[in-house]
């Protein structure tokens, strides 16, 4: 069996007259966004929380990442997070808040605490929830009616999933990582060749990746139509999981490995699809269009209309006309205004590290502005002690509080008008980033920070060869 | 609850050409900074009308008074892709549309409209564009969607569509609603938790 089915039998309650499955689920994550209405329609109907135990929330994307004195300038951000600690207090739901030390993107802070461990059905009213795979969870975006659904049961009503497995092999080349891998997917699979499916991530280059890395690949699974992405879980997991302040402790901990070892796919498990990728041949990729499976490598050109079958044109031209590039350009050297370093996909302290790797010893071109925003108080915190916000610093990157920020532009860092921005978050959608035109590139962090001394979209293999 | 079923949309309709339509363009974040769905049907697709009205050609559909009072969307591949944000069909659902028929959806977006009562079905590219072409054509062209049948009519054309069987179950018998049911023989729910060695 594989660890979906594993996982999704552990967690049945029974199957529903309709076909469907009713599923418990052992964690789920809230924050202000998708939750106020959520209370509103439990409160309406006179249900409670019932399993507040198993409910956990932060506050992220509407968080200022300057000033963070309450009551915040935006009044709009505040009745939100006001919103959220009145249902949270009301509830006995725990909220890790911006006095907690613990805040930060939903789904860095579920794993970096240890409250994401493998074999858990996971749900959060964010489509990012795909990040918990990782751990060998299996992990479900919702909307708010289904968040309202798992306040009020702790349970969804859920179709079964197919189960595509995607094995990748080989070394990953230098200035390579695990960005431009899940883009590679998305690339090749398209953005909605995942609708039904699970994705379950193996191979020797999975098995190298660290926790950061595999949750970056899982992240993004969404991207690709897929509402759920795994990796199986094994001594990386538990190494990463060991110690961990909501992680099962001393002899808890033995015992939960044991469970945790036992719901990993097993080897003769059937697959509904498998996928092969060479690791080797990837290169540093780079989005040009409003998908992300708009993609290229750093040294190719976008492609034209007239290379494409009929049916895929007209996509390709509505691409290009809104990013106001042609068919056949290079993506090396297009000009950014901007550059993001942050998301769920790409906030974590190694995508920090390696960052400030690029960075270490340039300064940012003159015309542009360039952020670093952790994905959690805490990854902030250790960035500090390591020294790497002063490395941003002198470089001239603003370094900023934790947040979902620039990603979708709740907050006030936004793009203004046509600003091209290199990007390490996950969606180059027209309008993503708060300028209803302003145009997102979509890329590794180390990527992003090369953009960033350079003034343009340059290849980091270049950059950091030498060091 | 009151139980309402779902068999049948019908009226005019409004055409939305494109594949992989985000929810991000159905309704760009800005409009989340709120702790209420009201309102959110005056920002639909604010970002695609403001820049295609602007060129002073043909309108953006959502623009264009001649679909004013459409029930039916009429949409093509992957519609609803990215974000969760049930924002996207409640706009779309207090704008009055009454069903969404397209080539494909993205799954959250299609659960999320189920539990809504919002039914999303999908039809062959080829029925897809022949409507579209016939509602360009004559936008008061009367369209009715048979969940029961799994048949779209329009004027004189018929075409099948589909929909996975739960929840066209859901529409046919009322139960779309799916909170009621969750609820319901709650200590199977409670076994299931106690057997879990991570709940406590």
């Amino acid at each position: 069996m594989t660890l979906l089915q594993k996982v999704w039998d552990a967690h049945t309650v029974r199957k529903l007259p309709n076909g469907q499955t009713q599923l418990f689920i052992g964690l789920h994550l809230v924050h202000e966004v998708t939750s106020p209405q959520a209370f509103d329609m439990l409160r309406a109907r006179g249900w409670k929380v019932r399993y507040p135990s198993r409910t956990v929330a932060t506050v992220d994307h509407i968080v200022p990442t300057r000033d963070q004195r309450r009551p915040f300038m935006d009044v709009m951000a505040e009745d939100m997070l006001s919103a959220l600690e009145r249902n949270c207090r009301e509830a006995g739901v725990p909220l890790l808040d911006l006095n907690s030390g613990s805040q930060g993107i939903v789904h860095v802070i579920g794993p970096e605490l240890g409250i994401t461990q493998p074999g858990m059905t996971i749900a959060c009213g964010d489509s990012h929830t795909s990040t918990h795979g990782a751990f060998g969870a299996v992990a479900f975006g919702i909307g708010t009616s289904q968040v309202r659904d798992v306040l009020a049961s702790q349970c969804l009503a859920l179709d079964p999933l197919k189960v595509r497995r995607i094995q990748v092999s080989g070394m990953l080349a230098s200035g390579v990582y695990a960005k431009d891998i899940i883009l590679e997917i998305i690339r090749r699979l398209g953005v909605n060749g995942g609708v039904g499916y699970a994705y379950e991530y193996a191979g020797d280059t999975i098995d190298r990746l660290s926790m950061d890395e595999r949750m970056t690949i899982c992240n993004m699974s969404i991207e690709g139509g897929a509402r759920v992405g795994y990796v199986n879980p094994d001594e990386t997991t538990f190494d990463y999981l060991r110690g961990r302040r909501f992680a099962p402790q001393g002899e808890a901990f033995d015992a939960a490995v044991t469970w945790w070892r036992s719901m990993a796919s097993d080897t003769d498990a059937h697959y509904d699809d498998t996928v092969r990728l060479d690791a080797g041949a990837i290169r540093p990729t780079v989005t040009w269009g409003i998908n992300p499976g708009q993609s290229v490598y750093i040294d190719e050109r976008l492609p034209r209309p007239a290379d494409l079958e009929p049916a895929a044109r007209a996509s390709l031209a509505e691409a290009l006309d809104f990013m106001g590039f042609q068919g056949g350009d290079p993506i090396k050297g297009t000009r950014i205004d901007v550059a993001f370093v942050g998301s769920c996909t790409n906030a974590r302290l190694s995508d920090l590290r390696e960052a400030a790797r690029v960075v270490r010893g340039h300064h940012v071109a003159p015309h542009v502005k360039a952020l670093v925003v952790p994905g959690s108080q805490g990854v902030r915190l250790a960035a500090e002690r390591e020294g790497l916000d002063r490395v941003f610093t002198e470089a001239g990157f603003d370094w900023r509080n934790a947040g979902c920020s620039m990603c979708l532009a709740m907050n006030q860092d936004r793009l203004e008008g046509r600003e091209v921005c290199a990007s390490s978050s996950n969606r180059n959608f027209k309008g993503r980033q708060g300028s209803p035109t302003g145009r997102t590139l979509l890329m590794s962090p180390a990527m992003v920070a090369a953009a960033a001394i350079a003034g343009e979209v340059v290849d980091v293999r270049e950059m950091t060869r030498g060091h | 609850m009151a139980i309402e079923t779902i068999r049948q949309v019908s009226g005019t309709v409004l055409p939305l050409s494109g594949d992989n339509i985000d929810t991000d363009r159905i309704i760009p974040a800005r409009f989340l900074r709120s702790v209420s769905f009201e309102g959110l049907e005056q920002h639909l697709f604010a970002d695609d009308r403001a820049q295609v009205d602007a060129l002073g050609g043909a309108q953006h559909p959502f623009s264009d008074s001649r679909y004013d009072g459409a029930t039916i969307l009429v949409v093509n591949a992957n519609f609803g892709c990215g974000s969760s944000r049930e924002h996207a069909p409640q706009a779309i659902r207090r704008r009055g549309l009454r069903a969404v028929v397209g080539e494909s959806f993205s799954e959250i977006f299609f659960g999320n409209s189920v539990a809504l009562g919002l039914p999303c079905v999908t039809a062959a590219p080829e029925a897809v564009d022949t409507l579209m072409q016939m509602v360009a054509r004559d936008p008061a062209v009367q369209v009715a969607v048979d969940l029961s049948e799994l048949q779209l009519t329009a004027g004189t054309h018929r075409f099948p569509i589909s929909m996975p069987p739960a929840a066209r179950d859901g529409f046919l018998d009322g139960s779309w609603d799916a909170t009621g049911l969750l609820l319901d023989r709650y200590e199977d729910v409670e076994a299931v938790a106690a057997r879990l060695p991570y709940v406590r």
